[in-house]
């Protein structure tokens, strides 16, 4: 009753806030995009200038990992690192790892420990890092603090702390279109009805980053598959095979006939090999490990946000408070399709719709389209997100603008948090 | 017997080369040389080990292991701060193993503690002066550590159970309570993580001394160790843990209540593993999550049978733990190796200094040297 009350509650909040904001933007004319553009855009492509040997020589990059390489979570970021490296011609003296960081006080001794050895910038790799890199970046005002999937940068007012992340949505979109083209090949033999084209979710926590991620591979499906339904469950850990696996078998029971997860284990992909049930995986290849299921995957290259944030720091140019790369930018891409398992046309339909977001023609949120994004049967004209990681936590932004929500445009991290018609999840 | 064997010559080709005997008491330079001998020849290993599966010199690695702790990169306080922690907790669990009570549930009780500060912090935030609300926190956390310390026992002193699997399994739910609770005091929601607590207004976050965070938790165990030395030695319960540690009969006899006696000494182990936990929410982390103990309870269990319950000596292998874990760090990082590598060494240097013990009890009698015995 209490939890009906305060949701009550907070719908009239958000209406009222949101009616506020339309009233008084509505009236300038013109295009609304553009003028948040102006105030707030977040960065989305890079133009590195070059290093001069002299201000190479003299750089220092820290890095902080939560785990070692086998999270594949942070085995990304670490191929990420090299790669940069590789590319800048940097020694290893000069890119400097501390590897299993803890998110506790332990990672603002981490920064400390890199300062001291002269990092001019440092880079963390989880969420939890952030407030002990904001920590850090208070006491050490000239040296850079860059966080990954980190949400505060745009509130914080500090001019050395930076979030980045990419628009991995994308890149979801196009393993949804896999993934619909899958499902469209099963009706067509005869295996499963329409009807019938149900795909299961294994997600890790009921928050924004999961929940854009699994809309959009929803929405991806949808736009080729269009009864498509989904079932999301979560494990409420980033990393527990056993549990991801039973989550997936439990999944596939309740009649999903496609698998995909938002998880840093191999325990669907695991589970659908067993199965023989098509799997769309995330972070990287799994074609090797389950050569009989697995579609493809989307995964962020972290390279050109790292390239881009060594580069600032060797020209003295201010690294971009908010940087959310997509297609274009080179942070999302897709693995190798598995040609075994996707159906007939697939790899042209990626390359289409991959030309098209890049292009900007193709909006993943885009809320005027038929069918497509409903809430109670009804398209999402408005919504108010919690952009603003202030005290308040309260749906603070308006995010539906120009016929779709834009996602990682306040900010870099997600936000996208509407579970919309056609998904089940159960929030608990 | 030795008359014996020289007659039957048969007999002493089946004499094995070599036999263990009990050795009595070592004087005590002799003991330690044996431990110093064990740490060299670690220390050789470790450096083999290293020339074979990497490209560095060993005596990189070794001035690596040092600089991790005492090098001008590093923060020498920090490495103070963590022995004080693990310090702390093997002081919590050494009353119980004394009793030859098997807490293994040091950990739990740490988490316990540590949650105990957390909800004090989140509740009742900068609403009282910060002296106030730590005094609030401390005793909330040497409460609820001294409670989850006190269920096992009660329960071994009135049925017998076994306290080794309780203890273990109190950790669990210690664990998910946290992972529950982090649910409802999450921040963002659903991002599964709490964040720095009070971040702003530092309510409940103690306060420096002289200049230095971590002076004042220091200090704190520093004065509890010599506090606990006191207690297990001169007090009339550090004698009735003793006694009840070598018999319960005899304690029966001697009219001790050992029921009592175990769960009074089981409510201050777990009452100090809630001191740490306090020292880690309230002084260092400013958060908690499932991992804020991260393992310290099990290697404080080392610490404190490596220093034979001895408060004065444990300082010193604590040290020597902490010392290996911030040294092992700066080789992962100072020559990028994946920090397994540096387990492999930690483990390297803990297994002679263990296996060294076997040599201080137990003497190698060669079959030579017993020849000449008379």
């Amino acid at each position: 009753m209490f939890k009906k009350i305060l949701s009550l509650a907070l719908v009239v909040v958000m209406c009222l806030s949101v009616a506020v904001m339309f009233g008084s933007c509505t009236q300038d004319g013109g295009s609304d995009v553009e003028k948040i553009q102006k105030d707030k855009g977040i960065l989305d492509t890079v133009s590195n200038s070059p290093i001069s040997d002299a201000a190479k020589a003299e750089l220092k990059i820290g890095f902080i990992f939560l785990h070692d390489e086998n999270s594949t979570y942070d085995k990304n970021f670490m191929d990420a690192a090299r790669r940069a490296q590789a590319e800048l011609g940097l020694t290893n003296d000069q890119v400097l790892f501390e590897v299993g960081i803890p998110e506790t006080a332990e990672c603002y001794e981490a920064a400390k420990r890199l300062i001291a050895k002269g990092c001019q910038v440092i880079f963390a790799d989880s969420f939890g890092h952030e407030s002990f890199m904001i920590q850090a970046a208070k006491e050490y005002p000239d040296v850079e603090f860059c966080h990954a999937t980190g949400t505060q940068a745009h509130t914080v007012n500090l001019d050395n702390f930076h979030n980045a992340f990419a628009s991995i949505y994308e890149g979801r979109y196009v393993a949804g279109i896999v993934a619909g083209m899958k499902l469209n090949e099963m009706i067509a033999s005869g295996k499963i009805t329409a009807e019938q084209a149900k795909m299961g979710y294994v997600g890790a926590f009921p928050y924004a980053e999961v929940k854009s991620g699994y809309t959009s591979f929803y929405l991806g499906a949808k736009s080729v598959c269009p009864s498509v339904t989904m079932e999301v469950r979560y494990t409420n850990s980033w990393y527990d095979e056993s549990k991801e696996k039973e989550t997936a078998v439990a999944l596939i029971g309740s009649g999903c006939v496609l698998i995909s997860q938002h998880a840093d284990s191999m325990g669907a992909p695991t589970a659908c090999e067993e199965a023989k049930v098509p799997n769309v995986s995330y972070n990287g290849s799994t074609t090797a490990a389950c050569p009989n299921t697995a579609l493809i995957s989307s995964y962020i290259d972290w390279t050109p946000y790292m390239t881009y944030m060594i580069s600032c720091v060797a020209n003295d140019q201010e690294i971009h408070d908010d940087f959310c790369g997509g297609f274009a930018a080179g942070s999302v891409k897709m693995t190798a399709l598995n040609t075994a398992v996707a159906a007939e046309g697939t790899q042209a339909a990626i390359d289409a719709a991959i030309a098209e977001l890049k292009a900007g023609t193709l909006k993943v949120f885009d809320v005027e389209k038929d069918n497509y994004i409903t809430v109670g049967g009804k398209k999402l004209t408005e919504y108010a997100a919690d952009v603003d990681s202030d005290e308040a936590y309260a749906k603070d932004t308006h995010v539906v603008w120009n016929g779709a929500f834009l996602e990682s445009y306040f900010r870099s991290a997600p936000y996208f948090d509407i579970v919309i018609d056609g998904i089940t999840a159960n929030e608990g | 017997m030795r008359k014996d064997t020289s007659v039957q010559p048969v007999k002493k080709a089946h004499e094995p080369f070599v036999h263990i005997t009990k050795r009595g008491e070592l004087v005590w330079w002799r003991a330690w040389l044996i431990r110093a001998g064990a740490l060299i020849l670690a220390m050789l290993l470790c450096g083999l080990v290293t020339v074979m599966i990497t490209d560095l010199r060993p005596m990189d690695v070794y001035v690596a292991l040092f600089n991790g702790n005492f090098g001008p990169e590093v923060d020498t306080w920090v490495v103070f701060r963590d022995m004080a922690i693990l310090l702390c907790i093997s002081l919590a669990v050494t009353p119980a193993f004394k009793m030859r009570f098997w807490n293994i549930g040091a950990e739990g009780q740490v988490l316990m503690g540590g949650l105990a500060s957390a909800a004090c912090m989140i509740y009742i935030k900068d609403a009282v002066p910060n002296w106030l609300l730590l005094l609030i926190m401390l005793a909330a956390s040497l409460a609820v550590g001294a409670l989850w310390a006190a269920i096992p026992a009660i329960c071994k002193a009135k049925w017998e159970t076994n306290e080794t699997l309780f203890t273990l399994m109190m950790n669990y739910i210690a664990t998910q309570l946290i992972a529950f609770l982090t649910i409802f005091w999450e921040r963002p929601k659903g991002s599964g993580t709490i964040g720095v607590i009070n971040q702003m207004s530092e309510a409940g976050w103690m306060p420096s001394l002289f200049g230095n965070r971590y002076v004042l938790c220091i200090i704190i165990v520093a004065a509890l160790t010599v506090a606990m030395f006191i207690y297990l030695r001169y007090s009339k319960q550090g004698y009735e843990i003793s006694v009840v540690g070598e018999s319960e009969n005899t304690a029966r006899y001697i009219g001790i209540n050992v029921g009592r006696v175990i769960v009074r000494t089981m409510i201050l182990s777990g009452a100090i593993c809630g001191l740490a936990g306090f020292l880690l929410v309230g002084g260092i982390d400013h958060t908690i999550t499932t991992t804020t103990a991260g393992g310290q309870g099990f290697t404080a269990i080392m610490v404190s049978w490596l220093a034979k319950f001895n408060p004065i000596f444990m300082s010193l292998t604590a040290f020597l733990i902490t010392f290996l874990q911030k040294g092992a760090q700066q080789i992962a990082t100072g020559f990028r190796l994946d920090p397994s590598f540096s387990d492999i060494l930690t483990g390297i240097i803990l297994f002679f200094i263990i296996g060294c013990e076997f040599f201080i009890h137990y003497k190698l009698n060669f079959r030579t040297a017993q020849k000449e015995e008379k």
